[in-house]
């Protein structure tokens, strides 16, 4: 599914640029990058580790801010916008995904849902977020007692329960092995085709990139090619 | 309940030994504020309400002897309310049973009619038949002392006369709160006490037949005291004034205030202290705590929890922390002032003592507990808020590690690679290093803050009582005699050596500070009793001019060199200039010196003097007391190792009572810090500890690295916690210095190894604590989580 590009894009990225320091090093993550994702669209943004993928999510979902360039999501400027203006973005525009899950441990599935639901503005309930990954039975076990698939299938339920324009995920399946990160791609799936939301799948494994609608390399803090799939794998067809 | 206030709950019980650690800090601080502010508020209640109740004069004026009529006179002085007179007499007293030498002071009781200034309260029995000559009140303290009760007899040497007296009731004045021998140091109720009879009787038996020879006086509400003074001292000189004074002068009122004065010092310092040390470990504790933390906070942050709602969440977190320790603290904190308050009624003769938890106490141990959440919780709860969810989510830049200059200082094999690990650690991080072993310094120095006051009790008693004064029994007349009364004691079977002493009450002048004080003639060869410098060696007597303690003379602004003038109180009333010639250094009192030759001639006396020290042969104690006790013309025989026996039993006590609260809860503290420390130490370094347990290491070892760690910490605060301790010990010297006594500055090895081995304890035990923990690292789960 191409989105039509007379529409307006979800984000509008412009020269993006970020250098970060870390201890005594100067790290440059991104190096001038130009992107428009598109309403509806499963994009999957492929790098090798250290390319500044993880970065440029980070951006885009108003977790940093570049250190020159701009970015826009539908029309609103995230560059300058300040703390409070971010996080009400987040809270009602952005459904993270992180590949170690980060729940919280002290929270069941449900509650871990809960946490987001609480302060959206049209959520859906935690149970029908959870039934959604294919959890509905486990809603009440502690991260502590669910398999790494399941924790990231409730990371994945508390992101989509607050009915997102877009789905964030880093690396979803890197803590995981083939089999049960198949399952996780199932899930994503079923939330993008259930909500049409916006999904970006960060990722090295290339294999995950045949599911998209477009595939984007990065390397070296810069885009490095383009392509879109004719047609997208179903996830159950991969194999890594 | 809402999930974020569910995470709150569960984080609270999961960090439940931290939380109990953090609160046993809270706890320490809270009630020792609390019993020192309920004890301070009920002794400073109760005292108000007995002067009320029981009308404690304002105005205090000895003399030798008026005329009834001149009581009328008295009264028509401005600011004048009431004027009582009195006959008061020291006297001897004899109980069956008990051998020693035992003095009183007689006080004839309040007219019913006049009003009755410092009326008595009667604890038992009843007050004496005015016409009866026999029948006295008794002063609790005494009573209880000998287990005297109504009905019983003791005897008294009144003016010469042997004479047996009832006991009718055991009574308490608002004049006589403390009670204690002019010139002694420490009460000795067994040696000393005061009664009251009628006062024709006894004016009869001292030849004071319509006369009186002590004066009190109620001031009016805007009168000046100090005017009332000045008309007072004129119109009785004639009768042989004494000098007029206020309360401020007043044995009683004095040490009273005196005590209260300290109870407000150690409220205030030791809260200050408390809260400042609660404060600096919950600012560690929490900092470290949020640190933990800091993946959860950027998730929070990510779904787009604003700031202020995640700050508001840890807020609350150390908020419950915090309020975990007020119920136990403001419970411990009232008994431990209740037991407190009861201890000081031992030695304070009060009818009862109004204790409560009053409500400003409630209020101020809550703002105390505010304070420290809000001081020491503050910067943590700040990184917190500002914690972008960017950088929460990105590990911590990775440690700098370096050789440390300890590496190039010394021999590499002096370091097995476990050390060098450990020593590692501590030094990468200097800052964090540094206030762990602060925060563990100051527990320390707490310790022995709580452990300094017994030492220096033994060191005041041991200068004052062992160096100064060694004379085994102080003999003073009850009027000043001639040298002829002297050679009698030094013939009396027993006594090995004697010399005399003539003290004169003065006041002492320098420009508008003004001072009343005994002044001391002693012999210039004596060896009984000896003032001492600054480092504590003898000086010598110089043959003229003054010896003023150090502390008086700060007082009066004098210096080695100044002149003072001296105000006589007695006799012709002379006034000389006298110069100031050395400072001597003591801990009990203040005192004026001057050669007892040189006082003799000041006064224009032959060889009078107002009695003498005595050192007495081994075993002779007994027979020389005996011999005393008959003797015409001996007021007092005080006993040296009576004094200090009754001081042990008296404020020693309190002390040390207070002491081991005070170790308690420094105890408390230490244990909070290193088991916080240690506890901390893990959930930061788990990775790294399971890290070598895959490579290899034994539990053993892991173990050792992590024991290592603690006691390295430990071990380091230790000199630090000393010089802290040093210091807060300076600041309680400092705090409770007065005109009655001056605590040494002196800190024992044994107060020091205690504060230390209460540390390396803690330590121990909080090593063992997190071994468990540690033991049970799971090897796969911590790899497996980012880093």
């Amino acid at each position: 599914m191409a989105a039509p590009e007379t529409r307006e894009p979800v984000f509008r990225a412009r020269g993006l640029t970020k250098t970060y320091r870390m201890g005594e090093v100067e790290v440059p993550a991104l190096r001038g990058i130009d992107l428009d994702l598109w309403p509806g669209e499963f994009v999957v943004l492929l790098g090798a580790s250290g390319s500044g993928k993880s970065t440029l999510l980070n951006i885009l979902g108003g977790l940093d801010a570049p250190s020159a360039g701009e970015v826009s999501c539908q029309g609103h400027p995230l560059t300058g916008a300040g703390e409070a203006a971010l996080t009400r973005f987040r809270r009602e525009h952005v459904g993270f995904v992180f590949q170690f899950y980060n729940l919280i441990p002290s929270l069941t599935a449900r509650e871990n849902v809960a946490l987001v639901t609480e302060i959206a503005s049209a959520p859906m309930t935690p149970e029908a977020a959870l039934a959604m990954v294919g959890l509905g039975e486990r809603m009440d076990h502690f991260p502590s007692q669910l398999s790494g698939g399941e924790q990231q299938r409730v990371a994945i339920a508390r992101a989509i329960a607050k009915r997102p324009a877009v789905m964030l995920c880093d690396e979803p399946t890197g803590a995981l092995d083939s089999r049960t990160g198949i399952t996780v791609l199932e899930a994503l799936a079923r939330t993008h085709r259930e909500t049409g939301a916006l999904t970006v799948i960060i990722t090295h494994n290339a294999v995950i990139a045949r599911m998209a609608d477009r595939v984007i390399q990065l390397s070296d803090g810069r885009i490095a090619g383009e392509q879109r799939n004719a047609s997208r794998a179903e996830p159950s067809e991969l194999s890594w | 309940m809402k999930a974020l206030d569910r995470k709150l709950w569960r984080d609270l019980r999961q960090l439940r030994g931290q939380t109990v650690a953090i609160a046993l800090v809270l706890v320490a601080g809270i009630a020792t504020l609390v019993m020192s502010l309920t004890a301070y508020s009920a002794l400073h209640d109760t005292r108000a309400r007995l002067y009320a109740e029981h009308r404690f004069a304002d105005v205090f004026a000895p003399l030798v002897r008026a005329p009834w009529p001149l009581l009328d006179e008295l009264r028509r002085i401005e600011g004048v309310q009431a004027a009582e007179g009195r006959v008061v007499a020291s006297v001897n007293l004899e109980v069956a049973g008990f051998d020693d030498a035992v003095n009183g002071l007689v006080v004839s009781l309040p007219d019913a009619h006049q009003g009755g200034l410092n009326q008595l309260f009667l604890r038992a029995g009843r007050l004496p038949d005015p016409l009866r000559a026999d029948e006295v009140v008794l002063g609790e303290a005494f009573a209880q002392a000998h287990d005297l009760r109504p009905g019983d007899t003791l005897a008294a040497i009144i003016n010469g006369r042997r004479q047996v007296l009832r006991v009718a009731g055991i009574g308490l004045s608002p004049e006589f709160v403390y009670q204690i021998r002019p010139g002694d140091a420490f009460p000795d109720h067994r040696r000393y006490g005061v009664l009251w009879m009628p006062r024709e009787p006894l004016a009869a038996a001292l030849d004071l037949d319509g006369a009186f020879n002590d004066l009190v006086i109620a001031l009016g509400r805007d009168a000046r005291e100090a005017d009332v003074i000045a008309a007072l001292d004129a119109r009785l000189a004639p009768y042989g004034g004494l000098g007029a004074h206020g309360r401020d002068l007043q044995t009683s009122h004095r040490f009273l205030d005196e005590e209260l004065g300290q109870l407000r010092v150690m409220v205030r310092l030791f809260s200050a202290v408390f809260l400042a040390v609660a404060a600096f470990l919950l600012n560690i504790v929490i900092g470290r705590l949020v640190n933990t933390q800091r993946e959860q906070v950027a998730v929070l942050k990510a779904f787009g929890y604003s700031r202020w709602e995640v700050g508001r969440h840890y807020a609350g977190l150390v908020g419950l922390m915090v309020a975990a320790g007020l119920p136990p603290g403001l419970l411990a904190g009232a008994w431990l002032g209740r037991g407190l308050a009861d201890l000081y009624s031992d030695f304070f003769r009060f009818p009862s003592l109004d204790w409560s938890l009053d409500p400003a106490a409630l209020v101020l141990a809550l703002a105390f507990a505010l304070a420290v959440a809000a001081l020491g919780t503050a910067s943590g709860l700040y990184r917190t808020f500002a914690l972008t969810p960017a950088e929460g989510m990105r590990p911590e830049a990775p440690p700098t590690y370096r050789r440390g200059g300890f590496e190039g200082a010394l021999p590499a094999r002096l370091f097995d690679p476990a050390a060098r690990m450990v020593l590692r650690t501590l030094a990468r991080r200097p800052l964090r290093t540094t206030l762990s072993v602060l925060g563990i310094g100051l527990a320390c120095g707490i310790l022995v803050m709580s452990r300094f006051q017994d030492a220096a009790i033994n060191e005041m008693i041991e200068v004052q009582l062992g160096f100064a004064q060694r004379d085994d029994l102080a003999v003073s007349f009850t009027e000043p005699r001639t040298a002829r009364a002297v050679l009698e004691l030094a013939t009396l079977p027993g006594v090995a050596a004697v010399e005399p002493f003539r003290q004169a009450p003065v006041r002492l002048r320098h420009g508008h500070r003004e001072h009343r004080v005994a002044l001391l003639g002693l012999p210039a060869s004596g060896d009984l009793r000896r003032l001492l410098g600054p480092s504590l060696q003898p000086l010598p007597l110089p043959s003229d001019g003054l010896v003023l303690t150090d502390y008086l003379a700060g007082m009066l602004a004098l210096a080695p060199g100044d002149t003072v003038q001296v105000e006589f109180l007695d006799g012709r009333r002379e006034t000389v200039a006298l110069p100031v010639r050395t400072l001597s250094h003591e801990y009990l009192g203040v005192g004026a010196y001057l050669e007892l030759g040189a006082l003799q001639r000041l006064r224009g006396e032959q060889s009078s003097v107002s009695g003498a020290w005595l050192r007495l042969e081994p075993g002779a104690r007994e027979a020389v007391v005996r011999a005393l006790r008959g003797r015409p013309g001996v007021a007092a025989a005080t006993d040296r190792a009576a004094m200090i026996e009754g001081f042990r039993d008296t404020m020693a006590q309190v002390v040390v009572t207070f002491t081991l609260v005070a170790t308690a809860m420094a105890a408390a503290i230490a244990v909070g810090v290193v088991y916080n420390s240690a506890r901390i130490s893990l959930s930061e370094r788990s990775r790294e500890l399971a890290s070598l347990r895959v490579l290899g290491y034994t539990r053993a070892e892991v173990r050792a690295l992590m024991t290592g760690e603690l006691f390295t910490l430990a071990g380091l605060a230790l000199l630090p916690g000393f010089v802290l301790g040093y210091g807060l010990c300076a600041l309680l010297v400092w705090g409770f210095e007065s005109e009655l006594y001056r605590i040494p500055l002196a800190l024992s090895p044994a107060g020091l190894g205690t504060a230390g081995l209460v540390v390396l304890a803690a330590t121990a035990a909080s090593a063992l604590a997190v071994r468990r923990r540690l033991d049970g690292l799971d090897l796969i789960a911590v790899l497996k989580t980012k880093d």
